[in-house]
């Protein structure tokens, strides 16, 4: 196997554990100011997240350093296109990252108010660009000959997109859901939590059926045979997901999930392969594994890396999940809010 | 204004407002990880409490600097490939690589093992906890180490070739034993731990005035903050002597813009002052020490300087006609403007442990009051340290091999710069109100006691 087929699977590893682990964030966040009315249950809510979500943000910034690294004109091209869009989802998590660290030190409630507003728009956000852009990456945006954009902010949103990014949104808010029952022990929270899930679970499948027609209609997701089988496979874990969900098997809900968000996502880029950018004006203009990538000895010395550091990385991760593995109980947050 | 020069006032704020926090997270987090220690390894109990308390009280404030760093870092990492897209593309066999192992070796550390500290007080033993703060110092001033090789190179570039209009790294090795990484690295760490021990010393001398009931506690951190300060401005004035002796060889160009030689002299003179015209290439007036400038580079009062001219006559030479001077009465005063708050810091440093260690503080109130109001000198310093690292490479964004003005992301236009221009900075004014108030609050409110009496539990 050669340096730009291993980068282009780290990149796709990279970014669905991304998915799976900022997924449950970004769907805690999102569903903050419905959970409770009551400050000190909504403490406890953010408190399951609380020693992983930043660790968790990390596996974003790599994927991001991975492809600056390995395939340099797809982190051109690709930051440089979505260039508002980004500005938003920046603006976002600085106010979720900030929101989180200060709330705790906030003493009125209607600030603290804000704060888990701003947690809400800080996580809704992201999961919603999210979608969108890795829907771009495969509909195809106009990439010109020089593997620069040459359209404007609203050429980023497209129906199949913006189903793409409502996807995103709402899966994501029910896989935080389905994380949320797992991770609390509260009765009347966690009931309050269950039927928003399915609430959540409702409109993912919806939107997740919605945009998986619009992809067979406007893209070639459909040409590859392993690529269509995945999707539907994410789409079929993802409903009974929903239905163990519904029976009250928390477990097997939030493993169905996660198994629907890794399949989704390893789909889209199977479909991508061997390209990461689709050109609309010309096939031939596309961003692949090839045309823009890094020279072979930059990629060797990355694999070692690499080889090295992500082992290391999902030890002593393991080990924080294995120190937080109890559930949160109200007495955790006491004091603290 | 148009995209480019936008893009410019974009980085600029952006990283000096990273650059506020980040050596604070560099210095604070060993700091932090200090005090945990001495509460882990002492055999005093009374002394562990107060210790534990004081890891708390600076703990908190680690943890509100962290969060804004953290955030304000996501940006800038962004930022390369959204304004810099060319530059980007140029530089990403290269650039690229230190940035993927920053977030692999560093950034993974310092965030999962601060998301242990935080929470894992009751779940850890002390010193398996007291080791996760070290890790969190250690990621973090190795995430310090990477961009600085990142950026050594564009000050500096080894270890490439040029090849299909990009530049390639020919050897990983030579890029990270760059010797700018050197002068770099040890200077930023030595800036973090300066930056952090004027916070010691002007949040205990406010305690020390204002809250008689931990004041036993804060005569202890202004004792140690005074070291800690001493061991950050001896060392940032070292390490920046010698990078400056560096530059003789690595960018000329910058050193002589630093001090406003014009013309090459040997044995060079040194301007204290100096009324610059950028245009008319020459000072107006000057007050020069003679061959004083020569001495700092060369050890010696003796040995040639190229000026300013000179070099850019040898640039035009050799990458085409152009102006190749930096702005130099911007880096003339900027250095001033460093060096001389260094100076204070260090007799800032030097006085408080003067009067620490020989228990006379209290026989000068004068001086404690007056310690809080030096906050802002590492912070003036950090920036004008940076302005004169990175407007002494224009106009070339990576020295010798890409210009500034070719790197900018072609698709941008002026509006959507000033869209994001304006957002960023009312985003980062906001916040920064708002994180100084609760800091300043913690400060008043939280009280460390140290129970002399006690003893008996």
């Amino acid at each position: 196997m050669d340096y730009n087929v291993f980068w282009f699977i780290l990149i796709v590893v990279l970014f669905t554990g991304f998915f799976f682990l900022e997924g449950f964030d970004y769907g805690v966040g999102t569903l903050l100011p419905w959970v409770s009315p009551r400050d000190e249950e909504r403490t406890q809510v953010i408190r399951t997240i609380g020693p992983v979500w930043d660790g968790n943000e990390v596996w974003m910034i790599t994927a991001g350093g991975a492809m600056f690294a390995a395939f340099p004109h797809v982190y051109a091209t690709m930051f440089s296109t979505f260039y508002l869009a980004l500005f938003l989802m920046l603006v976002a998590l600085i106010l979720r990252g900030v929101a989180f660290e200060l709330r705790g030190h906030t003493r009125s409630i209607c600030r603290r108010r804000l704060w888990d507003g701003a947690i809400c728009f800080g996580s809704a956000v992201p999961a919603f660009l999210w979608g969108v852009a890795v829907t771009d990456l495969l509909a195809g945006l106009p990439i010109g000959e020089n593997m620069a954009y040459r359209g404007d902010f609203f050429g980023l949103l497209s129906p199949v997109s913006i189903l793409g990014g409502l996807a995103f949104l709402f899966v994501f808010a029910y896989h935080g859901a389905a994380f949320l029952t797992l991770r609390l022990t509260h009765t009347g929270l966690i009931l309050r939590i269950q039927s928003l899930g399915l609430r959540m679970a409702t409109l993912g499948t919806l939107t997740f059926l919605a945009w998986g027609v619009l992809l067979y209609q406007v893209t070639d997701l459909f040409a590859t045979p392993w690529a269509v089988m995945l999707l539907v496979l994410g789409a079929l874990f993802f409903v009974m997901s929903g239905l163990s969900f519904s029976m009250a098997k928390g477990k097997a809900g939030f493993m169905l999930s996660s198994l629907a968000i890794v399949c989704t996502s390893v789909s889209l880029f199977v479909a991508l392969f061997p390209r990461l950018m689709v050109s609309s004006l010309n096939p031939a203009w596309s961003l692949t594994i090839t045309n823009a990538a890094s020279t072979p000895y930059t990629l060797s010395v990355m694999t070692v890396a690499a080889l090295v550091m992500v082992p290391i990385v999902l030890l002593y991760q393991g080990w924080c999940w294995y120190i937080f593995r109890h559930r949160v109980t109200p007495d955790d947050v006491k004091g603290t809010h | 204004m148009d995209a480019l020069l936008l893009s410019r006032w974009q980085f600029a704020i952006t990283t000096i407002y990273h650059f506020l926090f980040v050596p604070l997270t560099l210095g604070l987090s060993i700091w932090v990880a200090l005090l945990e220690t001495c509460s882990v390894h002492t055999a005093r109990p009374r002394w562990r409490d107060t210790c534990r308390q004081l890891v708390r009280f600076f703990g908190t404030l680690f943890l509100i600097n962290f969060a804004l760093g953290v955030v304000t870092g996501i940006v800038q990492e962004f930022h390369f490939g959204m304004n810099w897209s060319e530059y980007a593309r140029f530089m990403g066999d290269i650039f690229g690589a230190p940035l993927a192992l920053e977030a692999l070796t560093a950034f993974f550390l310092e965030s999962t093992f601060l998301g242990i500290w935080m929470f894992g007080w009751d779940k850890l033993s002390p010193k398996l906890h007291c080791a996760c703060i070290w890790l969190v110092a250690l990621g973090s001033n190795l995430s310090a180490f990477w961009i600085l090789v990142a950026n050594s190179f564009m000050q500096h570039p080894v270890g490439y070739v040029v090849n299909g209009g990009r530049a390639e790294m020919s050897d990983f090795f030579a890029l990270v034993t760059n010797h700018y990484v050197l002068g770099e690295y040890t200077h930023a760490l030595m800036a973090g731990l300066t930056t952090t021990g004027v916070l010691i010393l002007a949040v205990s001398a406010w305690k020390y005035v204002h809250d008689a009931a931990s004041r036993y506690a804060f005569t202890q951190t202004l004792k140690a903050g005074a070291i800690f300060l001493a061991v950050g401005v001896l060392g940032v004035m070292g390490t920046g002597h010698m990078h400056t002796q560096y530059l003789a060889q690595a960018n000329p160009m910058k050193l002589a813009s630093m001090e406003a030689l014009w013309e090459t002299e040997n044995p060079a003179p040194f301007a204290v002052v100096a009324d610059i015209d950028q245009r008319g290439q020459r000072n107006n007036f000057e007050i020069t020490v003679p061959a004083l400038f020569s001495f700092m580079v060369y050890n010696e009062p003796a040995g040639e300087i190229k000026g300013i001219n000179a070099i850019n006559a040898e640039w035009e030479q050799k990458y085409g006609g152009g102006d190749y001077r930096p702005d130099v009465c911007g880096l003339f005063w900027a250095f001033r403007t460093m060096v001389g708050a260094g100076g204070l810091m260090l007799l800032a440093a030097l006085l408080t442990g003067f009067l620490a260690w020989r228990g006379q503080l209290e026989r000068f109130p004068i001086w404690l009051k007056l310690l809080p109001c030096l906050l802002p000198l590492p912070f003036l310093a950090n920036t004008a340290g940076w302005f004169v690292a990175e407007a002494g490479r224009q106009p070339w964004i990576v020295v010798g091999l890409q210009k500034t003005a070719t790197a900018v992301s072609p698709n941008l236009t002026s509006l959507d710069v000033w869209a994001t221009l304006t957002g960023f900075t009312l985003l980062y004014l906001v916040l920064i109100v708002i994180a100084l108030r609760i800091a300043c609050r913690h400060i008043r409110q939280t009280t460390v006691t140290y129970d002399a009496e006690g003893g008996r539990a």
